[in-house]
């Protein structure tokens, strides 16, 4: 269990910085979770985070990699929907270090 | 590594116990192994799939939602047993329409959901080399 500063509030996150009660989240706490990792939050990061967002949103859960690749390349076209472009903007992993920005938990089968 | 037949058959209503929930997790986590899994809803199990659920009275998590993610994780063999749905007044207008996108047919979508009789659910979980039962 940790705190993260966003804008002089905290917000509560667990071991890995995941946050606590996804409902707290914010664009500005994506941003500051990314700032913490030298990460500058482009336009096409974004798409990605809003996509997860909706994603849980509808289904529940956070998608496998391998889902959100194949979501992506159906949304944002087949040169966007592959695990080098997701691994490009996402180097920790486009499951773990893209879920933890929008807020969600740990993809299910992420060991 | 060569690929088998797993079925997961699903048995209980999907509160009360834990079995439902941890069901869907567990061949959510073995999708990612790409092998070629199948889901059995038998008995009570028909009630997870039903349409509309709602857990307001019982402080639980309505995780219904999920099932129809499962198309994503290209698991969409999922059988009925159809003498579960009749012996409960249930029909396949009760179950939620959970559907695969076929990539390769610009993401068509298909149906998931097979409702067979006992007989031919027999014959199904006989064909497969691995079973859970939850």
């Amino acid at each position: 269990m940790g705190m993260l500063d966003v804008n002089g509030t905290s917000v509560e996150v667990d071991e890995e910085g995941y946050l606590e009660d996804l409902s707290e989240w914010t664009e500005e706490i994506a941003t500051a979770m990314a700032a913490a990792e030298d990460v500058d939050l482009s336009e096409e990061h974004w798409d990605i985070i809003n996509f997860l967002r909706e994603y849980y949103e509808e289904y529940q859960i956070a998608p496998a990699v391998r889902v959100l690749t194949k979501a992506v390349g159906k949304r944002l076209g087949k040169a966007k929907g592959n695990s080098k472009y997701l691994y490009s903007l996402f180097p920790y992993g486009p499951g773990k270090q893209a879920c933890k920005y929008a807020g969600l938990p740990k993809p299910t089968g992420c060991v | 590594m060569a690929t088998k037949k797993f079925m997961y058959v699903n048995r209980k209503a999907p509160y009360g116990t834990v079995y439902a929930l941890e069901a869907l997790e567990v061949v959510l986590i073995a999708a990612a192994f790409e092998q070629d899994i199948s889901l059995a809803f038998i008995d009570d199990g028909v009630y997870q799939i039903t349409k509309e659920q709602s857990t307001d009275g019982i402080g639980m998590k309505n995780f219904s939602a999920t099932y129809k993610a499962l198309g994503d994780y290209d698991i969409n063999k999922i059988y009925v047993e159809k003498e579960s749905l009749d012996d409960r007044g249930l029909t396949a207008d009760d179950l939620m329409p959970l559907v695969w996108e076929d990539e390769d047919d610009d993401w068509a979508e298909k149906p998931s959901i097979k409702i067979v009789s006992r007989e031919e659910m027999a014959a199904v979980l006989a064909a497969q080399d691995v079973h859970y039962s939850f």
